[in-house]
């Protein structure tokens, strides 16, 4: 297992946000991560990218311990995100978005830096060919002297996938990547989300809310609800559970009562 | 660069030669000193450095034109009227100072209201012992030092600097916006009471006092090149020493500026962008932020230390007055002017607010004069008045700062696809 997360609760106050959910994810899988709003999907993201510390339980990523190592340790170790609203650095051009997320695997110091030494030329150019290679990889290559605040937003969705991408992740986290697209933005999303394993050989866990993302491309789906893991399994089971169906509609609707009656189906 | 129908370099070039020639040739009659005209034409013939770096010129007349107005034009100016090489040497202080702090503020996006403090810094730093001071808590009347030793004290500073900007940054920088501009702020004013106040047990900064370092021609800084230049030439020493420092000055603010443009354009740089952008997303991207930004607090704080050993040597009297919050906003003003995260429009900020504080307004006032107003009204108790005027001005007809920030297209064209197996990890 890559990513291992055993009973991870996150208590906020009188609120129980993430309730000892446990959570495998194979390598080289595309794991899905559904629940209606509120359902703790995102909380639980932050988790493991060490935004918040658990309140009990243990993640373990590639045989170590991640609880209490910062955000950036976290990347450090091969775990790279997106959001679910895109954070950019939007005075920042297309490329330079890109670099930024190289940096701990860049070895400029400061000292480097001042003195233009060979060690700086060296890395600054490692950066710029893998940065290409990334741009390429996304199909954003020609826009890489845009701002970033400037790129239709369907493209800055696949800057910042490029940018998680930089950072040479193992794992990568895509908080609701389709979130806003029309139909065949998302249906190209799904081949790029398809081709981070395939080619770049990374396991994916998204949290989306589109199904026919969810049910096309996931190896295994998680659902969450009120912080609880709810279900588990494949995509057919998972849409067939009961439980789910009740989580997403409401116990009528999943009960077959709603609309029977010509009153509008109160039935409870 | 090729000559295109609307290349001004031909325009600019005439412009400068010309402007200086009439400059100089104004400046020479000692008679003209009442003139309302030299100003005028002193700062135009500066402002074609302005448009060598704005109008569309080769590269040659650009430097053609720095070396014209910084090397040749203002030195000339200089021995004949000390006050115009005085500005130039303020500006150029200023400039230095307004590119740390754009670091800080900039870059990286953290208000620092008490960056005055580092000033301070360097700048006690030299006088302390450069004056007489030190025999005051040192024994064996070793004071004053070396004047030469300013070369060691500048380094020196440096990092003092930069240790008094990691110090303050640490508690500092785990709060964010407001709250982190107030602390500064607070910090700021703590260094001004302490050099206020740190004469008493052991007088060490001489307090309100402040600190004067006796003009001596035989132990000043550079003495060893100026004493036989002003003997050559017949110019008298303080001329020639202003000019020195005013040469020195230009090399230490072409280094900084170096120093800031390469650290730009780094991984460093990046960083410091993408955390002012947005700090949690930067923090995912494995950005450290606390160490990133004492980096930033530090290198700004670094070179206002080094400016303030050359401000002391320059005007040979410091006072914690000279360190106090408007100081600070001053230096604040010139990298709001002249653009949040821009190398140029920095340094354009700096020569700006001081040549308003230190020429125009003193001349708009004296043009005031002419016009007989009854004393109430005297125009000088305006300037700041005028001068707060002008800022909002500016402000609203250019909100992004007189040279606003760029990002730097990439140079991909340079790379070749076959090298992409070497060194890529």
């Amino acid at each position: 297992m890559l990513l291992n997360v055993n009973k991870a609760r996150k208590v906020f106050g009188g609120l129980t946000a993430v309730n000892d959910v446990t959570f495998q994810v194979p390598e080289k899988s595309i794991i899905s991560v559904i629940g209606p709003n509120g359902a703790g999907k995102t909380t639980f993201f932050n988790m493991i990218t060490g935004i918040y510390k658990p309140t009990s339980g243990e993640i373990m990523f590639d045989n170590q311990n991640m609880i209490g190592l910062r955000p950036d340790e976290v990347t450090e170790k091969g775990i790279a995100r997106t959001f679910q609203n895109i954070r950019l650095f939007g005075a920042m051009t297309t490329l330079e978005n890109v670099l930024v997320g190289r940096h701990t695997r860049a070895t400029t110091s400061f000292l480097d830096a001042i003195l233009h030494n060979n060690n700086y030329k060296q890395d600054e150019r490692a950066g710029l060919l893998r940065a290409k290679e990334l741009l390429e990889f996304v199909g954003l290559l020609d826009k890489r002297d845009e701002l970033a605040a400037n790129l239709p937003y369907g493209e800055q969705r696949r800057l910042e996938i490029a940018r998680a991408l930089a950072t040479n992740p193992k794992l990568i986290l895509l908080d609701e990547p389709t979130a806003g697209m029309n139909p065949q933005e998302t249906e190209e999303t799904k081949h790029l989300i398809r081709r981070l394993r395939d080619e770049q050989g990374i396991t994916v866990v998204l949290i989306e809310h589109d199904m026919r993302v969810v049910m096309t491309i996931s190896d295994n789906v998680t659902v969450l609800d009120y912080g609880t893991k709810i279900a588990e399994g494949l995509p057919h089971e998972v849409r067939n559970n009961p439980q789910v169906i009740e989580a997403y509609l409401g116990r009528g609707a999943a009960a077959g009562e709603f609309g029977k009656t010509a009153e509008g189906g109160e039935a409870a | 660069m090729t000559q295109t129908s609307n290349d001004k370099s031909a325009l600019l070039l005439a412009s400068t030669v010309i402007s200086g020639i009439v400059a100089y040739l104004m400046v020479l009659q000692k008679n003209n000193i009442e003139s309302y005209f030299v100003t005028p034409v002193v700062m135009y013939f500066c402002l074609n450095l302005y448009f060598a770096g704005s109008w569309k010129v080769s590269r040659v007349a650009q430097i053609a034109v720095f070396v014209l107005v910084l090397a040749i034009g203002i030195p000339m100016i200089g021995f004949t009227n000390s006050l115009y090489l005085q500005v130039a040497v303020t500006i150029c202080i200023f400039a230095a100072m307004s590119l740390g702090l754009n670091v800080v503020v900039g870059f990286a996006g953290l208000l620092d209201l008490g960056y005055a403090a580092f000033f301070a810094v360097g700048a006690y730093l030299w006088a302390i012992f450069a004056g007489s001071q030190a025999n005051e808590f040192i024994a064996g009347n070793l004071f004053p030092l070396n004047g030469n030793l300013v070369f060691v004290f500048i380094p020196l500073a440096l990092f003092v600097a930069a240790g008094f900007g990691a110090l303050l940054g640490l508690p500092v920088l785990k709060v964010k916006g407001d709250y982190l501009a107030i602390i500064t702020l607070g910090l700021g004013e703590v260094i001004r009471v302490l050099a206020n106040n740190l004469n008493k047990p052991i007088n060490i900064t001489n307090g309100s006092q402040g600190v004067r370092i006796a003009p001596n021609p035989e132990n000043s800084p550079l003495a060893f090149i100026t004493v036989p230049l002003s003997e050559a030439t017949g110019i008298p020493f303080f001329q020639m020493q202003l000019t020195m420092y005013y040469v020195l000055i230009l090399v230490v603010v072409a280094a900084v500026a170096v120093f800031v443009t390469r650290l730009d354009n780094s991984r460093i740089g990046r960083a410091w962008v993408a955390i002012r952008e947005d700090e949690v997303a930067a923090q995912a991207m494995g950005i450290p932020l606390v160490r990133t930004k004492l980096i930033a607090f530090a290198t700004g704080a670094s070179f206002a230390g080094a400016m303030g050993v050359l401000y002391a040597a320059v005007i040979g009297f410091i006072s914690p007055n000279d360190f106090n919050f408007e100081r600070s906003t001053q230096i604040l003003a010139m990298v709001v002017l002249g653009g949040l995260g821009s190398i140029q429009g920095v340094i354009v900020g700096a020569a700006i607010v001081i040549s308003l504080n230190q020429l125009v307004l003193v001349e708009i006032s004296r043009v005031l004069q002419l016009v007989k107003l009854p004393p109430r009204f005297d125009p000088t108790q305006y300037q700041q008045l005028i001068y707060g005027v002008i800022l909002i001005a500016m402000m609203i007809v250019r909100p992004k700062g007189l040279v606003p920030a760029k990002r730097n297209p990439a140079k991909l064209e340079n790379l070749e696809h076959g090298e992409l197996a070497k060194g890529v990890k």
